[in-house]
């Protein structure tokens, strides 16, 4: 049996999922935080069923890629969920209507139970129920309320009795809301007040300036603080002097001694430098960049579960429409700046292929993952803040003016943005706990592997002279157009597997603050990582993907050059 | 109470209410609307323009949704008086 769960977006279907079925799905407060579907067992009496999260839809004509995915997923269900937001039934009901017509049985959840209380919404449940002739379950999945009902009522799923006009729909949807609903008068609430002012132009805009402004202050003190209080001495004070018995054990030499722990330097270990798989390979995903992951994610969970994100994709629609984009096209840039991966899945929110384009193309380009941005932080930030402002301040002129290019070059007329605005919610602590354990977890096991592997690497094609001799190769472009030394390539070989190892490579070298710029400038540019090439090419297809790949080295190269030029 | 005038989405300022008297749009415009609320003698209220012709933000029942300039220019609303 194949369970499908459908509605409107930003519903909580995710969150039922979950809870159905024990699989972990990210869900957030903004529509289309699903763009792909998952699926997931429910175990019944004798037999397991099939769950699917389809991501949201208003009508069961698409707009979006994700939608036209979810529309055509609706044939294959045997029984269909229809989660709807109880605070908002009549938008709810028109799909629910539409689903009625599909002729398959149906279940009604009505979701966001407990905030019609306060919101002095009173719904008969009875009433609805019987005039859809479909159970009717309330429910509030985020704390767990109604899911057994959901499990129990299972077998009562029917097909709906409810027959219409097809031209009298809304009618009938308002025919259908004055008879079970009753609104109580109520006044605006702080929230909804405040859900009005950040929209805004002359309080929001302000207001975002000081959201983003306090977003990168907490960002960088929750990350510095943890590497300077937790992760350092852990490292330093207990992991260091098990290195070293175990160096001395295998006579702080030779070959196995090299690729586990590295080079010494004056007789001890430089995380950073050594290069060995459990000295550097472990360091640098653990104590340098974890950290900043992790505060990232907690700041961003915030902001998508409070829901604020539409309401800055509004304040930045103008500014996108010059990049060729619309201001939706910050959502994937925002999850970008984390990982590229989910931000390239999230561009599928975007309606028109040269939108996606253009976001991936200036996502790869410009947008450094949090594992490059925290080495390039903890690189250059001994410098001052000026070579730091550098890096951040080229990667964003040319994400403007590769964005106002590109717009030039694609003849496609970018459609406007329209976009629901979820009301601000408080995020439920467990649910963000959940969330990003969920991201952390997705960190180590998809980086901690792949670091290791390009220690690695890069000790072997060290060790066999490959370096050497590729080095010698590039060094017409990485010496005459870059100004970096030869050995620099390898860094760049190695950043096809982690951007964040290609970084730490780079310390050894004794880069001038000039050439540290240009470095970390060409690694954001040159290439993605493999996990984000391999994403590319699934989203993208090859021949876009091959377009976007040679506009990444041409922007790279010439980039570089022009500040191995003016700096 | 005179007849109150009919303006375009757009031109209404911060906070006016109304009812939508015509979509000036085809299909594709109407059904993604719709499911919105967003259709011909509905209520609406005007909660942001953005400048430079950005985006609108409508809210019709509790449905806050944000919309391009172009859109609003087709929605025509008759203003409520004051």
């Amino acid at each position: 049996m194949k369970i499908l769960l459908v509605g409107n977006p930003n519903v909580g279907k995710s969150v039922v999922f979950t809870r159905l079925t024990g699989v972990d799905v990210i869900a957030s407060n903004y529509p289309g935080t699903t763009v792909g579907f998952t699926e997931g067992k429910l175990k019944l009496d004798k037999e397991f069923a099939d769950v699917v999260d389809v991501p949201g839809i208003y009508s069961l004509e698409a707009a979006s890629k994700a939608e036209e995915v979810a529309v055509k997923m609706l044939e294959e269900g045997d029984v269909i969920i229809n989660v709807i937001d109880s605070t908002n039934i009549e938008r709810n009901l028109n799909l629910t209507l539409q689903l009625v017509r599909m002729g398959k049985p149906m279940l009604v959840i009505l979701n966001f139970w407990d905030e019609t209380h306060h919101r002095g919404i009173h719904i008969d449940v009875e009433k609805l129920e019987k005039l859809l002739g479909v159970p009717c379950i309330t429910a509030c999945a985020v704390s767990g309320e109604g899911i057994n009902h959901i499990v129990t009522r299972l077998a009562e799923a029917k097909v709906s009795s409810f027959k219409y006009n097809e031209k009298e729909r809304f009618h009938e949807v308002g025919n259908i809301v004055s008879s079970v609903q009753n609104l109580e008068h109520r006044h605006h609430t702080l929230m909804d007040r405040l859900g009005e002012l950040t929209v805004m132009p002359f309080t929001g805009i302000p207001f975002a300036v000081f959201v983003m402004a306090l977003t990168f202050v907490v960002i960088r003190f929750i990350g510095e603080g943890l590497i300077t209080r937790v992760f350092d001495p852990l490292f330093e004070k207990i992991w260091a002097p098990l290195v070293m018995k175990l160096s001395g054990v295998l006579g702080s030499t030779g070959f196995i001694h090299d690729i586990l722990i590295g080079k010494l330097t004056d007789g001890g270990i430089d995380f950073v430098q050594s290069f060995g798989l459990i000295t550097t390979g472990l360091y640098v995903p653990v104590a340098m960049v974890l950290p900043y992951i992790l505060s990232f994610y907690l700041i961003l969970s915030v902001l998508e579960d409070m829901g604020y994100l539409p309401r800055l994709a509004v304040l930045v629609d103008n500014l996108m429409h010059r990049l060729g984009l619309h201001g939706l096209a910050i959502v994937p840039m925002f999850l970008s700046f984390g990982c590229n991966v989910p931000g390239i899945m999230a561009t599928r929110i975007l309606e028109s292929r040269k939108q996606r384009f253009i976001c991936v193309a200036l996502m790869c380009i410009c947008v450094p993952c949090m594992s490059q941005s925290a080495m390039i932080i903890s690189l250059l930030g001994k410098h001052g803040i000026s070579g730091l402002g550098m890096v951040f301040l080229t990667l964003f002129i040319v994400w403007t003016l590769l964005g106002f290019i590109l717009k030039k070059l694609i003849k496609e007329e970018t459609p406007e943005i329209f976009v629901e605005i979820p009301s601000y919610r408080l995020p439920h602590m467990g649910a963000l706990i959940k969330k990003l354990w969920m991201r952390l977890r997705w960190f180590l096991k998809e980086a901690i592997p792949f670091v290791i592997l390009g220690v690695f690497v890069m000790n072997i094609l060290y060790t066999l002279g490959i370096i050497d001799f590729i080095g010698s190769l590039m060094q017409p472009v990485v010496t005459g157009i870059l100004g970096l030394p030869k050995e620099a390539v390898m860094s760049m070989l190695i950043g096809f597997l982690r951007k964040d190892v290609a970084v730490g490579m780079l310390v050894p070298l004794g880069l001038s603050l000039k050439q540290l710029i240009i470095a970390s400038v060409v690694l954001t540019m040159y290439f993605p990582c493999i996990a984000s090439f391999v994403v590319l090419f699934k989203e993208l297809g090859l021949k876009d993907m091959i377009k976007a790949a040679l506009l990444m080295i041409f922007t790279s190269l010439f980039v570089g050059g022009i500040l191995n030029i003016i700096l | 109470m005179k007849s109150n005038e009919v303006i375009t989405l757009a031109k209404m300022k911060q906070g006016e209410t109304g009812t939508i008297v015509e979509i000036a749009g085809g299909h594709g415009l109407t059904n993604r609307l719709e499911p919105m609320g967003i259709r011909e003698g509905g209520k609406v209220k005007k909660v942001s323009g953005q400048l430079m012709r950005g985006p609108i933000t409508l809210m019709v029942g509790s449905t806050h949704t944000a919309i391009g300039y172009g859109m609003a220019q087709k929605i025509l609303v008759e203003v409520d008086g004051k």
